[in-house]
């Protein structure tokens, strides 16, 4: 440990994290490390090398994530993991490559990458935290804030209407659309792992307490509470139309896996088209990545 | 489907027990692990740390059960269970460490 008196017992999770950078920034009862918890667990469960494991994350408080976890990671600009992680694919198709950020940094200035990606069918995974506001920066309105939950942007209450983001990403093409709470770790942890084990773009939307701006500003005390709600007010409905899982404010969260249906990816419909033109001529490109890459 | 309510096997079924290592000093004092933890077997101390939380205390050892819902949850990575060795599960004469800290 960087600060206080070294500890001598090791934590399982030290040996995924860069342990020079804890304690970390995040609040007290800030969910953000458990949602770091969910994501190792779904590693613990799909034993991948960890060197073919890349993750990436725009600016936030989630935006830390990728300082965080010793993985090889990149912290991109705001609101460009997306566009970072899809270079980092195509250049080298063997990685498995999960964007981890926050609800503003993916689905507001990072909107538009969000929404091609998941047109294209990119095969990526995101983990993306909605804590319902841009939390780093003072806890201004975002596009996933609940209509009438203040803001600093918005004190008397938000009047526009969000976004409900596993059918955003459904209607936009995505394969594999999941929402659970911070609260639900090992179902995240599931999801995380079903989505990285499939080919194309993915989504596991993480409703997360932030105590010290969302919680705080919209007298719900703190994080535990939010976490008390959350396991007072979910329900689990797999399967469940994305269309009808809006949130409201301290309304009930309709949770559960959405979407999970095959469609080409990037890569199989570029190798499609060419082989299609160019027959024996065209290499298919990032498929049998041993022989591709490794000689 | 049918349901047993007391499992064929249950004469060799061994409930697991825990023993829960508390990082003190990193601990943010969220309380998520005394409010989640399914067995109770966790209270939030009155003390302080050195950054002036309150961290958790093992209240009775004995009754966790290993599940390692704490150390999940812990969005400080300063809570974490290990199995015991299967010659102490059940030693109750080793009850008794209320207030433990690791
Ligand atoms: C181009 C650019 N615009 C604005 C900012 C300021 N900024 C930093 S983080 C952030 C919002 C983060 O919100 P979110 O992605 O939800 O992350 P959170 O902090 O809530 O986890 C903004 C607007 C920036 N860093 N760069
Ligand atoms: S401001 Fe909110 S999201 Fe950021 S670390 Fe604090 S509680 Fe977490
Ligand atoms: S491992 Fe499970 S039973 Fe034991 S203290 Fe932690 S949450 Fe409670
Ligand atoms: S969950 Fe972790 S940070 Fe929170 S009170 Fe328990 S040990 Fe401390
Ligand atoms: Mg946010």
């Amino acid at each position: 440990m960087s600060n206080g008196k070294p500890s001598e017992e090791h934590h399982p999770m030290e040996a995924l994290l860069r342990m020079d950078r804890i304690p970390h920034i995040w609040c007290s009862t800030c969910g953000l490390g458990t949602s770091v918890s969910a994501f190792a667990l779904a590693l613990e469960d799909l034993q991948y090398d960890l060197d073919k494991i890349c993750i990436v994350s725009g600016i936030g408080c989630t935006g830390r994530v990728a300082g965080y976890v010793k993985l090889d990671s990149f912290h991109a600009t705001h609101g460009r993991a997306i566009p970072f992680a899809t270079g980092l694919k195509l250049a080298n198709p063997q990685l498995k490559v999960v964007v981890f950020s926050g609800d503003g940094d993916l689905i507001a200035i990072g909107g538009n990458h969000f929404i091609h990606a998941a047109r294209r069918n990119m095969d990526l995974t995101v983990i993306c935290v909605n804590n319902f506001i841009y939390a780093m920066t003072g806890g201004q309105v975002a596009p996933t804030s609940p209509l009438g939950a203040s803001c600093s942007t918005t004190p008397y209450g938000n009047y526009e209407r969000p976004f409900n983001i596993p059918h955003l990403a459904e209607s936009c093409g995505a394969v594999y659309v999941a929402r659970w709470t911070a609260l639900h770790l090992r179902r995240t942890a599931k999801s995380i792992a079903e989505a990285m084990r499939k080919p194309g773009f993915s989504v596991v939307e993480i409703i997360c307490p932030c105590s010290t701006l969302y919680a705080r500003r919209n007298r719900l005390g703190d994080g535990l509470e939010l976490m008390k709600f959350y396991h007072e007010n979910s329900i689990i409905k797999h399967g469940a139309d994305p269309r009808d899982v809006d949130i409201d404010f301290q309304s009930p969260i309709v949770v559960g896996k959405f979407v999970d249906r095959d469609r080409p990816t990037f890569i199989d419909g570029y190798n499609r088209a060419m082989t299609a033109k160019l027959g024996e001529k065209f290499e298919p490109y990032g498929v049998a990545p041993a022989e591709v890459h490794d000689g | 489907m049918k349901f047993w309510r007391t499992p064929l096997d249950s004469d060799r079924v061994k409930v697991p027990h825990g023993r829960i290592h508390i990082i003190v000093e990193r601990c943010k004092g969220c309380a998520y692990c005394v409010e989640f933890c399914p067995r109770d077997v966790l209270e939030m101390s009155t003390e302080y740390n050195q950054k002036g939380y309150h961290p958790p205390y093992v209240k009775v050892e004995d009754d966790c059960v290993n599940c390692r819902l704490c150390e999940l949850l812990c969005p400080e990575f300063a809570i974490f269970c290990t199995l015991k060795e299967e010659e102490e599960v059940g030693n109750k004469e080793e009850v008794g460490h209320v207030e433990s800290r690791s």
